[in-house]
């Protein structure tokens, strides 16, 4: 529904930037609490010194490869989104009661959306690389 | 015709649409569901749950102003606070959004009523009942106590917390169902109830963060509801999903809390927002500055906003690779949040503003607020909340977010939008006292909190040892509550008694520039004269002959000749119209069902299960009863005109109907809530190197395969017959569709019976250990699904019989297949995780 490419723009192709960063949002930190949890970290049932020092290192190539596709999906998506936007030509407000204004409208809100969104995927990739152990 | 017979007979359509429109008189007044009157209802009694929590503000501030102070005992205090942080979210924050939105967005919209009337009128007594259940339990000394998040294990121990736990789960549980009946209805009110011509890209901003907020609702509240119903399986029956003892956790909880918790600061914030993007251009004179930034803002707050919930958990010991992607999400929510502001700041530099109490305010409102964002920032670097936590400097920082974010956009608001309400203006003297008394009061109740908490004061204490260097604080910041509740009061004295003297203020009187301010005030019970067709995003600026045409009738709906309440549908992008939709009248049914369900809510707390379970089973008879008289009405034509020539169909069903769209986004809700069961199910599994735990004869604990099989077999077999129902609906054959409904029905018990019998004949005992138990949510979950699929069935087949059901007019079969859908794949997913996890372990 939200990861398609489509000729005329609508609210599933402004939902598609957000939607990837939430994807990989949800990738990072479920990886990184299934392998924190699974490689011996701190059991709640036994008593433990409450710190795990496994090693991260095995887990930085999934963040790559994961932000990877993540801004690779959000540039496509910033890329369909400056099309339906009118190539950077129309200016806003697009305010107007037309079908191409709509569209335009749609494009140039969802070309924001992609660069927050490229933006905040960046912003989660970053402790990856800078935390790298459990912790 | 000349002008005189214009006249009478625009005086005819307007005593029609008037008598429509009108609510009974007497005590048949609260049958009432139109959004005039239930949007008042709401708004008053949300407000009346913010002055009853204020007044435990303040009474906590009696007992801190001193050290050492007697004034509360020490479970009074924790009642008090508990039940202040609950009613000012659940009772006041959140509802207040709902309120004002069922009052104003049909306004906006140029639209007679929501799609859902009875739906509104639903909602508000769900939280009427659950608010004063869970608010009076304070007067008999049994309030929840626990905090407003309840965190187990303190709150699991029946013993411990008396039954404040359970009213508190129970309450809210079921005015969580409220607010979610109120997001359906706004999401599809936006979508789909639009004037003719306003597209998407013209839609007030309002709409937007109506739209946003909606849809956060429905991914944040399930999994509460999902929580709340693990917290009561283990309070009441002993599940322990929640005890470590015995294989539960009860961070999973925390984790459950504050992916609603925290997505719901937004969804309070969001809307006061939205108040000051109507109110802003209003006063700057000129169209909002980048319309497409706010929506940038709106949208991708509302997905941030899921990324920030470990921020309230950054003390629990999780990994700091955890509390990183969090503190990250953290930051970066602090980008749109600030564009929105920027764009208020342009708008108001681009254009030349007007002074006014609204503005004023807004002025004031975003002060606070940036102080709050900028202190929300510190805490967000999980390092000096390790510092900060759980200290008064965490309540600084909260109380200038919700009151710069929430509360002041929203006087902004009351004042901006009274005439709207009532037809008067209140007081602008008065107004200048309210906004100095609350603005200053609350800067000196609330600033010194930042320091008491970094002198080391903790949260939620009843008391203080003297001479530590917080005693005279805390004596400022109770004068500062009790200055800020004056400016409350006196504020709350206007709206009921000061506004009474004075004059009606006439159309527009802020000179604003969309639909909601083309009535005249105070606008008739009917609302909008005639629908016009909209090509701008001020029309009274850019339109100069719209409101005349509108008051003169010209334009679409201009009557009700055939005696019905009707409204506009149009399409989601373009504003096409699609649907002269007849919405259902006054009625009982909607507060009778409400008193039946909440009494089986409230007999649960009080263990009174028998007694409850019948008293809930009448209140879902009621709703079919109601869904009899009021849904999916036969026209007695198929379409009408509704003037300029225009003819609109009266009936539609499937994807074009808003019923669909109504169950499309209940489910996707339904949907989340089982999601989050799903995820406590897989949270199990990360924390347990053994999982499932193995049993008695040293194998994986399971439900066994066999059972399950068969249960999905049948559930296949159900959900097929279900499709095949519709078939031969669609091909005429009234029998088919009878004899696949029957069988439907038959296979959806038997589905229903071999899921629970599998976890049965296994043995697992759901008081064991929190895997048994989660397996057994899981299964009980999916059958109650089937089990109400089957009502849904047995709906459709009476129906049929009746005749209400046929080829043509088919609504009601097209929204139950559309249930199975979502049944089928909840079905699916479960026996996929319950029997292949012990089966790959």
């Amino acid at each position: 529904m939200v990861l398609r490419l489509r000729e005329r723009a609508d609210l599933w192709s402004l939902l598609m930037p957000p939607t990837i960063w939430a994807l990989h949002f949800l990738f990072c930190y479920l990886v990184a609490a299934v392998t924190c949890a699974r490689l011996g970290g701190v059991t709640l049932t036994k008593p433990n010194p409450g710190a795990s020092f496994a090693s991260l290192e095995s887990f930085q190539p999934w963040v790559i490869g994961g932000t990877a596709v993540a801004l690779a999906l959000i540039a496509i998506s910033a890329w369909q989104a400056w099309r339906h936007s009118g190539f950077g030509l129309e200016d806003p407000p697009h305010d107007a009661a037309t079908p191409e204004d709509r569209q335009r409208f749609l494009g140039y809100a969802t070309l924001l959306l992609s660069a927050l969104s490229f933006v905040s995927v960046i912003f989660i990739a970053l402790p990856a690389f800078l935390i790298l152990d459990c912790r | 015709m000349s002008e005189t017979d214009h006249k009478t007979r625009r005086e005819a359509q307007e005593e029609r649409l008037n008598k429509v429109w009108a609510s009974k008189p007497g005590w048949r007044y609260w049958s009432a569901v139109n959004n005039t009157e239930v949007g008042v209802w709401y708004t008053v009694t949300s407000f009346a749950f913010f002055l009853f929590a204020g007044v435990l503000a303040l009474l906590m501030r009696a007992q801190l102003a001193v050290p050492e102070n007697d004034l509360l005992s020490p479970g009074l205090y924790n009642q008090a606070f508990t039940l202040h942080g609950t009613a000012m979210m659940f009772l006041f924050a959140v509802p207040i959004f709902e309120a004002v939105s069922i009052l104003m967005l049909p306004t906006m919209l140029g639209a007679r009523d929501l799609p859902f009337p009875r739906l509104s009128a639903f909602g508000y007594w769900c939280f009427l009942i659950g608010g004063v259940f869970v608010c009076g339990s304070i007067f008999f000394n049994a309030a929840p106590d626990a905090g407003w998040f309840m965190y187990p294990p303190l709150t699991t121990d029946p013993k411990l917390t008396g039954i404040g736990a359970d009213i508190w789960l129970l309450g809210l549980s079921f005015i969580e169902v409220a607010s979610i009946a109120a997001a359906v209805e706004l999401i599809v009110g936006v979508l789909k109830c639009r004037p003719p011509g306003m597209r998407i890209n013209m839609m007030p901003l309002y709409c937007w963060y109506v739209l946003i907020v909606g849809g956060m609702i429905l991914f944040a509240f399930p999994p509460l509801i999902a929580g709340d119903i693990l917290f009561e399986l283990e309070r009441l029956a002993d599940w322990p999903f929640f005890d470590p003892a015995r294989g539960g956790d009860p961070l999973l909880w925390q984790h459950l809390f504050w992916i609603f918790g925290h997505p719901e600061v937004y969804v309070v914030f969001l809307p006061s927002i939205a108040l000051m993007a109507m109110i802003i251009p209003t006063f700057a004179g000129r169209p909002i500055v980048g319309y497409s930034w706010i929506v940038l803002a709106a949208v991708g707050t509302g997905f941030l906003s899921f990324g920030l919930w470990v921020h309230h958990m950054f003390t629990t010991g999780l990994p700091a690779i955890s509390l990183g992607f969090f503190s990250a999400a953290s930051e970066a929510v602090a980008i749109p949040t600030g564009v929105q502001i920027f764009v208020f700041l342009a708008t108001m530099l681009a254009g030349r503003v007007r002074m006014s109490l609204p503005m004023l305010f807004a002025s004031g409102s975003l002060a606070i607020f940036v102080i709050g964002g900028l202190t929300g920032v510190m805490v967000a670097i999980a390092p000096f909340d390790w510092q900060a936590h759980d200290s008064y400097f965490v309540v600084a920082h909260l109380h200038y977010v919700l009151i710069g974010g929430m509360l002041m956009p929203l006087f902004a608001g009351a004042y901006y939008y009274m005439p709207l309400a009532t037809g008067k203006k209140l007081s602008d003297r008065l107004g200048r006292w309210v906004f100095w008394l609350m603005f200053a009061g609350f800067n000196i109740a609330f600033l010194p909190m930042h320091f008491t908490g970094l002198r080391g004061m903790p949260r939620r204490v009843f008391t203080y040892p003297g001479d530590i260097g917080l005693d005279w604080l805390n004596l400022v910041s109770t004068v500062g509550a009790y200055i800020f509740a004056a400016g409350v009061v006196l504020f709350t004295w206007d709206c009921v008694f000061g506004i009474r003297r004075r004059k009606n203020t006439g159309a527009n009187p802020w000179e604003g520039g969309t639909m909601e301010w083309i009535s005249p005030l105070p606008a008739p019970d009917y609302g909008i004269r005639s629908v016009p067709e909209v090509s701008s995003r001020y029309p009274l600026w850019d339109q100069p002959e719209l409101a005349r045409e509108v008051a003169e009738g010209r334009w679409y709906l201009a009557d009700a000749e055939e005696g019905k309440r009707e409204t506009l549908v149009t399409s989601v992008l373009d504003g096409k119209p699609l649907q002269c939709l007849r919405v259902p009248g006054n009625s009982f049914m909607p507060m009778i069902c409400a008193i039946l369900i909440g009494t089986s809510f409230i007999g649960t707390a009080f263990h009174f299960y028998w007694s409850s379970l019948v008293v809930g089973l009448a209140g879902v008879f009621g709703i079919m009863v109601w869904l009899w008289h009021g849904t999916a009405m036969i026209p007695e034509t198929d379409s009408k005109d509704i003037g300029r020539g225009m003819r609109l169909p009266l009936y539609v069903s499937g994807t074009q109907s808003v019923g669909w769209w109504a169950m499309f986004i209940t489910m996707f809700g339904d949907m989340t809530a089982f999601a989050s069961l799903v995820f406590g199910y897989f949270y199990y599994w990360t924390i347990h190197q053994q999982f499932p735990p193995l049993g008695l004869d040293g194998l994986p604990r399971g439900p066994g395969l066999v059972w399950p099989a068969l249960a999905l077999l049948l559930l296949a077999g159900a959900w097929g017959a279900m499709l095949l129902a519709r078939a031969r609906n669609s091909a005429g054959s009234a029998t088919g569709l009878r004899l696949s409904l029957v069988s439907s029905a038959v296979l959806a018990l038997a589905s229903a019976a071999a899921m629970l019998w599998a976890p049965w004949q296994a043995g697992l005992q759901p008081t064991d250990h929190a895997y048994d138990g989660i397996v057994w949510v899981l299964l009980l979950w999916t059958a109650l699904h089937l089990v109400l699929g089957v009502l849904m069935q047995a709906y459709c087949l009476a129906r049929s019989l009746a005749g209400k059901l046929t080829t043509r007019w088919d609504i009601d079969i097209r929204n139950v297949v559309l249930f199975w859908h979502f049944a089928g794949i909840t079905g699916l997913t479960t026996i996929a995780v319950v029997t292949l996890v012990p089966l790959l372990a």
